[in-house]
């Protein structure tokens, strides 16, 4: 039976708070509503009041609280409504959970769910993709599955690392992508990115919801006599540089892709890992394709201008393999 | 130097135990006393501590009577002025001055200055830069506790100005919503680095949140141990038995500047000396003798005695080496990646 996007994370969570004691969640309307997005839906009566702990409109508390219950050897996993609201709870992420186990040798194993990403015309606060912001904090850990496989084997090994990870999970995925999941029990490793898709002339270089649209754009580009090759990134920090820089030694160029905004995003970061690493291997420049730097607009047409898409991906790739 | 001192068994009840409870105070207090005039006032001034130095000279007895009532199962969140509590709970002198000094044997190894430590091992939670991010982390401590069906109390410490950010009233909040096990304890020194009460809070007093959140607040004298040590028995009592957080906000008065930097002009003329005669080390020697729990030559010989302590601390301290810059990227995550 194929499985959505949402409801892998669901049986992360699950499997994992059936596995072990400690797991519990915390969040804004997560336990008798369900969710905002019904993610925790059922959880509430299957493991009750104390595993399931409704908070009040209150990220600094919902991130502190995890960080004490972390602390204390729990495995917390908190939720945010939406990862636009993730700022309030800004500091406690960045300078009390991330630098614990620097400063003072202290293990904070917590997990904060930030559903993020645009596409569903939510406006400027509900739509973000604030992953930089994190990826820029040494201690935390940064992931972003695009599958409903990785969706599940990176929730699980979230819950069970011991350093603090931010799990970014796009909404505009939640219910549009779906794939069989093994029967038996399996967890994806943190720091690791993947090829999904082989090819020898262009690397697209991405994550999260823009993994489907540069597979969109690969399978037009390979209609044209192009072999595009697709590296997902999955985690975002810690940066598997080597996968990404081993695809560009293979191809001979980079076309970099994300959602979040162009100044100080993760292309910027690429770029510079692939210029110090492969240079000699680039046979053209490296571009970039992202969201311009604008907040995330509401009208669909303005959002649709905002947002990358295949045909974007697609120019920009046209004139990377004439180059 | 690495022996943890055990927490020390305190009780009121049993005869004798008043007395007993104020040699316990006095030590700790003046311990803290002598140790943070040498850091500020001679280590400081010969360059040895690098960076930052904050003391909490006048305000000793409010670490000193609440954390005497912690537990092995109950967690401390002390903040920048509550050195005693550190004390208490078992890091030593030397390890303290490691710390200032940038030492490997400090509690952080080098990678934090001043009262920026702790020890989960001792229940010990360090706070960060931006005061009253522990709050909320204390309820999560408490939360723990409780999940984990353990009788235990998290104690969140903080000043004045503490109370005046977001961090502090969201774990306030969701501490008194989920019933939770804190003891909420403001020292009311009222400065914050420069800028007094009235320019912090409308309201008179700190306690005077504590209605908004349902939970009861005490106003406690800040420069009496004995009082301090009383009113924190209460607070822990109601937090223990279930009955939610409890806030005491001990009335004090800051001796010193912000930090070892700053000569607090700011404050007005005479505050210093009004405050000064309610000195709480000079307060519990004169309770002692009043009730014939110390005999008058006793404070000298105790003083003697902290002095050498504190000598062959800074000793220690000096001998331990500056951490190897091999080092920098150590223990950002569990596994080097």
């Amino acid at each position: 039976m194929s499985t959505t996007y949402l409801e892998a994370i669901r049986q992360g969570l699950w499997e994992e708070m059936e596995r072990d004691p400690n797991v519990f969640l915390l969040g804004e309307d997560i336990g008798v509503y369900g969710g905002a997005f019904k993610v925790t839906a059922g959880f509430f009566e299957h493991f009750g009041e104390k595993r399931v702990v409704d908070t009040p409109i209150s990220e600094a508390a919902i991130v502190g609280a995890s960080i004490g219950a972390g602390l204390m050897g729990l495995r917390p996993v908190a939720e945010m409504q939406f990862a636009d609201f993730i700022s309030c709870g800004f500091d406690q992420i960045v300078n009390f959970a991330a630098k614990c186990r620097y400063r003072w040798g202290a293990s904070v194993p917590m997990v904060v769910r930030a559903p993020s990403g645009g596409g569903i015309h939510g406006g400027p606060y509900h739509s973000q993709n604030p992953e930089m912001w994190f990826v820029r904090t040494p201690g935390l850990k940064v992931v972003a599955p695009a599958t409903a496989y990785d969706a599940k084997g990176l929730i699980k090994s979230a819950i069970r690392d011991n350093d603090p990870v931010i799990y970014f999970e796009h909404k505009g995925l939640y219910r549009r992508i779906k794939e069989d999941l093994p029967a038996e029990e399996y967890t994806v490793p943190i720091g690791l990115a993947k090829v999904v898709r082989e090819g020898r002339d262009l690397s697209i270089i991405t994550y999260g919801a823009m993994v489907w649209v540069a597979l969109e754009a690969a399978e037009k580009l390979s209609a044209e006599g192009a072999s595009v090759e697709v590296v997902d990134l999955r985690t975002l920090l810690p940066l598997d540089r080597e996968t990404v820089c081993a695809s560009v030694k293979k191809t001979s160029k980079a076309l970099l892709l994300h959602e979040d905004t162009r100044t100080g995003g993760m292309a910027g970061e690429l770029a510079a890992s692939i210029s110090e690493s492969v240079f000699d291997y680039l046979d053209a420049p490296i571009l970039r394709v992202t969201a311009p730097d604008t907040p995330v607009p509401y009208s669909p047409p303005l959002e649709d201008a905002f947002l990358p898409n295949a045909e974007k991906v697609v120019e920009k790739a046209r004139w990377l393999l004439r180059y | 130097m690495s022996a943890i001192r055990a927490f020390p068994p305190l009780s009121s009840d049993r005869a004798g135990g008043q007395a007993e409870l104020a040699h316990t105070c006095l030590y700790y207090m003046a311990l803290m006393r002598e140790l943070e005039d040498r850091i500020e006032r001679k280590l400081y001034r010969q360059g040895k501590i690098v960076g930052g130095v904050y003391v909490g000279r006048g305000q000793e007895a409010i670490p000193v009577g609440t954390a005497l009532l912690a537990g092995e199962d109950d967690v401390l969140l002390p903040a920048h002025r509550d050195m005693a509590a550190f004390l208490i709970r078992g890091i030593p002198a030397g390890r303290i001055l490691a710390q200032y000094m940038g030492r490997v044997d400090g509690p952080t190894r080098g990678r934090e200055g001043n009262m920026h430590m702790g020890d989960m091992k001792l229940n010990l939670v360090s706070i960060i830069s931006a005061l009253a991010a522990t709050v909320p982390v204390a309820a999560g401590c408490a939360l723990a506790l409780r999940y984990q069906g353990k009788n235990g109390v998290a104690f969140s410490y903080f000043g004045d100005g503490a109370t005046s950010r977001g961090d502090w009233h969201e774990g306030v909040n969701f501490a008194s919503v989920q019933k939770l096990p804190v003891v909420f304890i403001c020292n009311n020194n009222q400065y914050a680095y420069s800028t007094p009460l009235s320019a912090q809070m409308a309201c008179a007093n700190v306690a005077d949140r504590g209605p908004a959140y349902n939970m009861p607040a005490e106003i406690v004298d800040g420069n009496d141990v004995f009082a301090v040590h009383a009113a924190t028995q209460r607070a822990v009592a109601h937090a223990r038995a279930g009955l939610g957080p409890y806030l005491l906000e001990c009335k004090t008065f800051r001796m010193t500047g912000h930090s070892a930097h700053d000569a607090a002009h700011y404050v007005p003329s005479g505050m210093f000396d009004e405050w000064g005669k309610l000195d709480p080390i000079t307060r519990c020697e004169a309770r002692m003798l009043e009730e014939g729990w110390a005999g008058a030559g006793e404070f000298e010989h105790l003083r003697a005695a902290i002095r050498q302590e504190v000598d062959d601390a800074v000793a220690w301290a000096e001998k331990s080496p500056y951490p190897d810059p091999a080092t920098l990227l150590d223990d950002v995550y569990e596994s080097p990646q």
